[in-house]
């Protein structure tokens, strides 16, 4: 499968918006080489400002350039996005009703060599429970770069999770995405996987091929919009398979599983229900392989979750 | 400044102290002690230094006041009142369930606040991506920036303070309400603050330091202010808590005070007989 790098998508996208929109404007934390937005602040070096190692004051100034008419797209590590500058998001930024666009990077097990004091698996569940943020994890670069325009288009403060590094191309260029709506990667009757991110979704994606030859028929949903939820696709595949399985690159309480699992009761759906995540865990260092296996964050185990539900 | 024109803006502080003490008496709590140490200030600015207009409190090229100490909005309000952004009946529903003036500023709420503040260090922020956003927009006017002295304590202050000197913002002319108290205590109990002078000019600001009380003093001070050009400008006000409230005027307990609507007219009567 043809491969791209995430921050190479996410690069392009704002150098394209830049070109047609005079606000849109980015903002780093000494991590520009990390981001690779040093590509936008050369074509625009009056656009892009380096805030230094101060993640706070990063997002405190994106929230006054917001309120002067710009249109911020303030980007560091997820461990620090989430974490560092959470008081700056909710307040100067969403209760304020400004227009901040927050991006974390490396989230999950993508922090790897960075280690636990850099891994990010709580942005999610910290994230959701901002009022009306919405809150993004594309899982290729073609929808990243589609919701990289989808925010920058509308007005209202976006947090959106991204790796940094080479991702499988999941969607031809043409693909049309939605603000709360998710993609249906591979159809299927007896569970439906809905996997959160590109990690998850290519595990998801291998975990349904090896079901097949085990003669289990297994849907991936593709979840790319975390908040809002599509609870009409969550409500077709409950019905239609009576199984659910929640893939995540995090905590498994409060982000993608929680939010699924809530909704499934809401709506009075009855179903089988596993969540693939991480369990009140910190992260650790590691290669990425490593990672995912210590975190049960695999083919192999979302497989053995839509097995025991059969 | 003539003499009428300082008279002029002490009666409007002194309208803006009894509007303020009254709204909090009704009330029966609020922010006192840093609501009035900062009315002098407001008086200058809203009724001398901003090109404002109540009519249009979102026009682009407005100049424009963060108050970083949010906790101060009822000094604020009553301001804003005087100068007919809103009713003065409004006052009255300070705090009030649905209220337009909630006891922290919120600029979805009130006409004429320019930026939603109250967890302390993050007005003066974005008081710093207002001052860009402006210049990338080619707006020429000023933003005005309201610190604590306590909210000094917290680090994002000085984080946005390198900030607004690396990128040069001369647009930005910030104050320090240093009346040298926070809840717990005098400033230099709770954590020493050592020369806050020394401290904004070693972080590469134009510093000056005058009396928050002296309205010819503080007019001089923003005339050398705005005339530097290539660095922010840093007036640390010498102020009272307090100030012109007789119940807690120099006291710690101001901070956030309990009294009633007949305490606040002894209050308001003991500053009009001065």
């Amino acid at each position: 499968m043809e491969k791209k790098e995430m921050r190479a998508a996410y690069v392009e996208t704002l150098i394209e918006l830049a070109r047609e929109n005079p606000d849109i404007v980015i903002l780093e934390a000494d991590l520009m080489k990390a981001t690779g937005t040093g590509a936008f602040a050369k074509a625009f070096p009056d656009r892009a400002f380096n805030s230094g190692v101060a993640e706070a004051n990063m997002v405190g100034v994106a929230s006054g350039l917001s309120a002067a008419g710009k249109i911020p797209f303030a980007a560091t590590f997820g461990s620090f996005a989430g974490r560092r500058d959470y008081d700056q998001f909710f307040l100067s930024a969403n209760y304020a009703r400004l227009n901040v666009k927050l991006v974390g990077t490396d989230p999950g097990v993508t922090a790897k060599y960075n280690g636990g004091t850099h891994m990010p698996f709580e942005d999610l569940v910290l994230m959701r429970a901002v009022p009306g943020l919405v809150v993004l994890e594309p899982s290729d670069p073609v929808s990243l770069a589609a919701f990289v325009r989808l925010a920058a288009e509308r007005y209202g403060c976006v947090y959106l999770r991204m790796p940094r590094g080479a991702a499988d191309i999941l969607y031809p260029a043409s693909e049309s995405f939605e603000i709360g709506k998710a993609k249906v990667l591979r159809p299927g009757k007896d569970a439906a996987i809905l996997a959160l991110g590109a990690v998850m979704v290519g595990e998801a994606l291998k975990a349904a091929e090896a079901l097949a030859a085990r003669g289990v028929d297994a849907a991936v949903v593709d979840v790319l919009s975390l908040k809002p939820l599509d609870l009409e696709t969550l409500r077709t595949f409950a019905a239609g398979t009576g199984r659910i399985v929640t893939c995540e690159n995090g905590q498994a309480s409060g982000g993608l599983g929680g939010a699924v699992a809530e909704s499934l009761l809401e709506e009075g759906l009855a179903v089988k229900f596993a969540r693939i995540g991480v369990r009140d865990e910190f992260g650790e260092v590691g290669t990425q392989e490593y990672l995912q296996e210590r975190f049960g964050l695999t083919a192999g185990r979302i497989g053995e979750a839509v097995l025991g539900l059969m | 400044m003539t003499k009428e024109e300082v008279g002029e803006l002490e009666r409007r502080a002194m309208t803006i102290r009894a509007l303020t003490i009254e709204a909090i008496g009704n009330l029966g709590v609020g922010h006192i002690g840093g609501a009035m140490s900062i009315v002098d200030i407001l008086a200058l600015l809203y009724f001398k230094r901003m090109d404002v207009d109540p009519a249009q409190p979102r026009r682009a090229d407005r100049d424009q006041l963060v108050l970083s100490k949010g906790h101060a909005g009822p000094a604020l309000y009553s301001t804003l009142a005087l100068k007919g952004y809103f009713p003065r009946e409004w006052l009255s529903t300070l705090n009030v369930g649905g209220t337009a003036l909630p006891s922290h500023c919120d600029r979805n709420r009130t006409p004429g606040i320019d930026m939603t503040t109250g967890s302390l260090g993050q007005g003066f922020s974005a008081a710093c991506g207002i001052a860009l956003g402006n210049r990338l927009n080619g707006i020429l006017s000023r933003v005005y920036c309201i610190v604590g002295d306590g909210e000094c304590d917290e680090g994002q202050v000085w984080e946005a303070a390198m900030f607004a000197a690396h990128y040069k913002l001369d647009r930005l002319t910030a104050f320090v309400d240093h009346n040298k108290m926070q809840i717990d205590g005098r400033t230099d109990e709770v954590m020493g603050l050592g020369s806050l002078f020394d401290k904004w000019k070693a972080f590469g600001w134009f510093v000056q330091e005058v009396d928050g009380h002296d309205m010819a003093a503080m007019d001089r001070a923003i005339d050398a202010a705005e005339a530097e050009r290539g660095r922010p400008a840093m007036i640390i006000l010498d102020t009272v808590k307090g100030k012109g409230f007789s119940l807690g005027e120099g006291q710690v307990a101001s901070h956030n005070m309990s009294f009633g609507i007949e305490d606040a007219k002894k209050a308001i009567a003991a500053l009009e007989g001065r």
